[in-house]
């Protein structure tokens, strides 16, 4: 266990490292003003710009201005170029609101994905599966942004049900905090639950057809047992992986929900970035989320070793 | 082999399973009938396809299905379970009829602990605790030969060898104490040596404990070994049954023949070729008319086109039957090959 983590440290440090240097080059190589320029200001003199380039040292070769750029991420001094901001303090700011967004959403759908999913498959062929099946090809072909533009318009600027976005945080007032993240937790999660409830469908109906499932039935267990301890179970093993996949890549920031609500989350921080091709807050985040992303698909590996013991890592084989 | 007497355990009689298929309905069982006496082996014999297994299975209900056509009768000590309820089904199933299945490597569920699975076949019949379940789990492998039953109780099935989760299979058969066993080519993914073991291991549980089996195979050599009565199936039907004697030593049927035949013999010498039925079995969705081997058979003449029923046609009757138009003369002479008993190539 102790060599698979730290086997898992070291390549997660060298998935981090090609995925800065990736972002560092390619903003490098895309036109984009001059950074010193940008932040000079817009009436800057020439002199004013040429010294910030020194000071800051645009001007030295790109390895250097890489490590640098490096350095400041990890001790806290990293300046975005547009508007001067400390990028590490706007991404931990955005956290609670992206991380709230995310693990809400991820419980709706991890709940209604596995609900659908188990009710179409044991009911397969029925009304029931026709209708969720219906539902969840839906749920998967609407785009996000459109989704949430209806709910905006229906639930919120026509009947005022909702507030019409923004983050309240937790500790404020729970209450409020929740009305404010209903819509973008239901919007979110209605394209997963669709997509999970068919990947655990198809998986289950696998399954029902395994020789094990058939000893099951012979050794007299109930047909519910037989779905839940030994159809369910093992059909759940892909759908750890789908998630850990998916749930760390949320967690870098859900960019079209929170610029949509105006979550105020990293992901909108992201986009605003985006916008104006401003490279420090880029970098930024897009390390804090390659970091979520393999970190939850070292999660997986370890889940894994424990939904399925014929999996074991490497050194613990009996 | 004590073929003990009596009152039928299990009897079955005119059973008839289709499965719907896009192509139409596939009937792999077409009215076969037998019964299962106390303490008996009856063997069914056959090929891929013959419906040996779907007989099987259905005595249990394993073949229920939207897309299945089930007709006939089940009778387990009197007690209707064609057409019983799930409640009913689930009380029968693992407590008084168990099945052993083919494949050991899949026939347990890989997530989790041998053990684990044994006590849940216990506690889905028996009002017992975890703790009594693992200690019955440890008698029941070390009853099987599994050495050190404490350690491996706890074992995940990829952890044992094949015969090893073949015994596991059986021990978990034989949690409730069943009245009867059926055990489904239960040797047929193992290695030789190891079907030794688990056939001299059936055997052991049918004599000592006196476990009505019902072994099902399509090797005559596991029949020889322990079967006190033979059903030889093809296509969905019985075409011959009596006890293993008859059967081996005076077979009426031309596809027994055949089976017979391609046994290889280590007291004879090696013949050119390994003997073969030639031809391959029918598609059920086209039957030919009339008898079912009808193509595949060297001696067929002009009766063959009509269906010949199961019956007694040796001159002294009894429970030796078949379904061969040929007279008894006939059969005793066309079956010899080369001085053993066999089928001819089809010219």
């Amino acid at each position: 266990m102790l060599r698979f983590v730290a086997r898992r440290l070291v390549g997660m440090m060298l998935v981090l490292f090609a995925v800065s240097v990736l972002v560092f080059l390619i903003f490098n190589v895309i036109p984009s003003s001059d950074p010193a320029q940008r932040l000079a200001g817009k009436n800057a003199t020439p002199q004013l710009v040429e010294s910030i380039t020194e000071e800051w040292g645009f001007d030295e070769p790109l390895p250097s201005q890489y490590l640098t750029m490096m350095k400041k991420i990890f001790s806290g001094d990293l300046i975005s170029y547009e508007g001067r901001e400390d990028v590490d303090e706007r991404i931990v700011e955005g956290i609670p609101a992206t991380f709230s967004l995310c693990i809400g959403a991820a419980a709706i759908w991890m709940f209604f994905g596995i609900l659908f999913g188990y009710l179409s498959a044991v009911r397969a062929g029925g009304w029931l599966d026709t209708s969720l099946t219906v539902l969840a090809v839906a749920g998967i072909s609407m785009p996000v942004f459109w989704l949430a533009a209806i709910f905006l318009n229906y639930l919120t600027y026509q009947t005022g049900v909702f507030p019409s976005g923004g983050y309240v945080e937790l500790t404020d007032n729970p209450l409020e905090w929740a009305s404010h993240l209903i819509l973008p937790w239901v919007t979110l999660a209605i394209l997963y639950t669709g997509f999970y409830s068919r990947v655990l469908r198809s998986n289950m109906l696998d399954a029902m057809s395994e020789d094990y499932v058939r000893t099951a039935r012979a050794k007299g267990l109930s047909e519910r047992r037989v779905m839940s301890r030994h159809v369910l179970r093992n059909s759940l093993i892909p759908i750890v992986t789908l998630f850990g996949l998916d749930f760390g890549a949320l967690l870098g920031g859900a960019i079209l929900i929170e610029a949509i609500f105006s979550l105020n989350g990293v992901g909108q921080y992201g986009y605003e970035a985006l916008q104006s091709l401003d490279l420090p807050p880029i970098m930024a985040i897009t390390l804090f989320g390659a970091f979520f992303i393999v970190l939850f698909n070292a999660l997986v590996d370890i889940a894994y070793a424990y939904l399925d013991p014929r999996i074991r890592l490497g050194t613990e084989a009996p | 082999m004590t073929a003990a007497g009596g009152e039928p355990l299990l009897s079955v009689s005119g059973l008839r399973v289709g499965f719907l298929t896009e192509d139409g309905l596939v009937q792999a069982v077409d009215g076969v009938s037998f019964e299962l006496r106390p303490g008996e082996v009856l063997a069914i014999v056959g090929e891929s396809g013959s419906g040996k297994s779907v007989t099987a299975q259905t005595t249990i209900g394993l073949t229920r299905s939207k897309n299945s056509r089930i007709e006939g009768s089940v009778r387990l000590a009197g007690e209707e379970l064609i057409d019983a309820g799930e409640g009913q089904l689930g009380r029968v199933r693992g407590e008084r009829i168990a099945m052993v299945f083919q494949d050991p490597m899949t026939s347990f569920n890989p997530v989790y602990r041998i053990g684990d699975q044994i006590v849940e076949a216990i506690r889905a019949h028996r009002d017992l605790s975890r703790a009594e379940g693992r200690r019955r789990a440890v008698e029941l492998l070390d009853s099987v030969g599994i050495p050190d039953p404490e350690r491996r109780v706890d074992g995940y099935p990829h952890e044992f060898s094949g015969g090893m989760r073949q015994r596991a299979m059986i021990a978990m058969a034989l949690a409730l104490e069943p009245e009867v066993l059926i055990a489904d080519e239960p040797t047929t993914a193992l290695d030789v040596t190891i079907q030794a073991q688990i056939l001299r291991l059936l055997r052991d549980l049918n004599r000592e404990r006196g476990l009505a089996t019902i072994l099902i195979t399509h090797d005559l050599g596991v029949v020889a070994e322990m079967a006190d009565r033979v059903l030889v199936m093809y296509a969905g039907k019985i075409v011959e049954q009596g006890t293993l004697d008859e059967i081996f030593y005076d077979p009426q049927h031309p596809y027994t023949w055949g089976l017979i035949g391609s046994l290889t013999r280590l007291d004879r010498p090696r013949p050119h070729r390994l003997p073969q039925i030639g031809g391959a079995p029918p598609s059920l969705l086209d039957l030919p008319q009339g008898c079912a081997f009808r193509p595949r058979c060297p001696h067929e003449f002009g009766r063959c086109a009509e269906a010949p029923e199961l019956e007694a046609r040796l001159p002294e009757g009894g429970e030796h039957r078949d379904r061969c138009w040929l007279t008894p003369e006939q059969k005793r002479e066309k079956r010899q090959v080369e001085g053993r008993i066999g089928l001819e190539a089809p010219a």
